[in-house]
């Protein structure tokens, strides 16, 4: 199997902010995104997700790894310090590289 | 204390929450029996709202915008002097609590029903008035008048959230179709209403109880405020009921929004507008302290105040 080299970002944060949030990966170049709900628990506390102001969610991006260093700089200098998130990055393989 | 039963799921849910037993209402069941509440609200609102002249309801409204704006410009200088709180903090509760809680409206009105006290059925237009002023002085309060705050795209994130939209809705809807029209919707959205109440109140009280923790963090200060604030503003919003000419059940109501804090439409208002503010501190005296405060005693309380303003005792 072929499989080119990416990079998953994973986003796990606060469901209040979805839409702005998604409209800056988009403009900063993700091709394509997934959104799941989530629940768990951190510095910030239990986020139960039992009504909507403790609802998480964790999205899910694969893009090239000049998009995620985009991506990590931006969500850091934006979101990092008043909301609940954390961002990690997996190394994946895709078999469609124009795709992402 | 009275002993309704949708009081009594409350107490349930709190006490469940309390306890930390494994009870747990999935998220999406929270969301589908507030969205019927909002909506039968609106829809309860809308066919009474046919039947009024805008001449009478004007004034009323006009006089319940003023009230929105006025209640949190008091809250925020008692939150930062008294309770030492910093600025987006302060400005962040005194637009929870200039706005309203719909679950509060919603137990009064079934409280008042059970006693058999009429209202003015048009209350949720006001209730609808009441829940954006306090978001916009709340952001004034916090960010200044100047900033550089986007207010188109928060007006949009703002006014197009969930419980605006579905009230305004249900009001729309009400106010288009009429009373028989809606009759083969309203096995759902009336029939159905003390029951998704009752339900609703039980999530309502596990929430609460998870708040009980942060309560314990944040000190004495806001267990206070979520108390005597909603006493003085039920004040208000008293005499205002009886300003403008409503009823005693309409004064109750307009006393019980008026001491409501909102935990719906303001905190994801304030999550995108005010995000240094805290939101622990302003959920935990909402949720935590003025919510059960109002369920179990505030309404109660503001009925008799109602009635000792309209002069016809107890």
């Amino acid at each position: 199997m072929n499989a080119d080299p990416r990079k998953l970002v994973t986003i796990i944060t606060e469901a209040a902010i979805e839409r702005r949030l998604l409209d800056d990966l988009k403009r900063l170049g993700a091709h394509g995104y997934t959104v799941s709900d989530a629940r768990g628990e951190g510095t910030r506390g239990i986020r139960s997700a039992g009504w909507e102001g403790s609802s998480n969610i964790r999205i899910e991006v694969v893009c090239d790894e000049a998009t995620a260093e985009a991506m990590a700089r931006h969500l850091k200098s934006h979101y990092y310090a008043h909301y609940a998130m954390i961002m990690y990055f997996s190394d994946v393989g895709v078999l469609r590289p124009e795709k992402f | 204390m009275s002993l309704d039963p949708i009081v009594l799921f409350f107490i349930l849910g709190l006490a469940a929450g309390l306890m930390r037993s494994e009870l747990r209402l999935p998220g999406a069941i929270y969301e589908f029996l507030s969205v019927i509440l909002l909506l039968a609200i609106g829809l309860k609102g809308g066919v009474e709202l046919a039947q009024q002249s805008l001449g009478t309801l004007l004034p009323q409204m006009v006089a319940v915008v003023l009230m929105g704006f006025l209640l949190p410009v008091v809250a925020y200088p008692a939150l930062r002097m008294l309770g030492r709180l910093k600025r987006a903090d302060a400005a962040s509760i005194a637009a929870h609590y200039g706005s309203v809680s719909v679950g509060t409206y919603a137990v009064a009105v079934a409280w008042l029903a059970s006693r058999e006290i009429s209202f003015e059925a048009y209350m949720p237009l006001l209730l609808v008035l009441l829940e954006m002023p306090a978001i916009l002085i709340g952001i004034m309060l916090a960010r200044g008048v100047s900033a550089d705050t986007n207010w188109k795209r928060l007006g949009h994130e703002v006014f197009l959230g969930k419980s605006i939209v579905l009230l305004l809705g249900g009001l729309l809807i009400g106010w288009a179709a009429g009373p028989e029209a809606l009759e083969p919707v309203g096995g759902l959205f009336f029939g159905l209403f003390h029951g998704v109440l009752a339900l609703f109140l039980l999530e309502m009280g596990l929430v609460a109880a998870s708040q009980v923790g942060s309560l314990r963090r944040h000190g004495v200060f806001l267990l206070v405020f979520g108390i005597a604030f909603p006493l003085f503003a039920a004040v208000v919003g008293g005499v205002l009921g009886l300003q403008i000419g409503l009823s005693i059940g309409g004064t109750t109501l307009l006393a019980t929004l008026a001491a409501s804090a909102s935990y719906i439409a303001v905190p994801a208002a304030m999550r995108l507008a005010v995000p240094e503010a805290n939101p622990t501190l302003s959920l935990t005296a909402s949720l935590g302290v003025t919510f059960p405060f109002n369920i179990l005693v505030g309404i109660p309380l503001y009925q008799k105040l109602a009635a000792l303003l309209h002069g016809s005792g107890g």
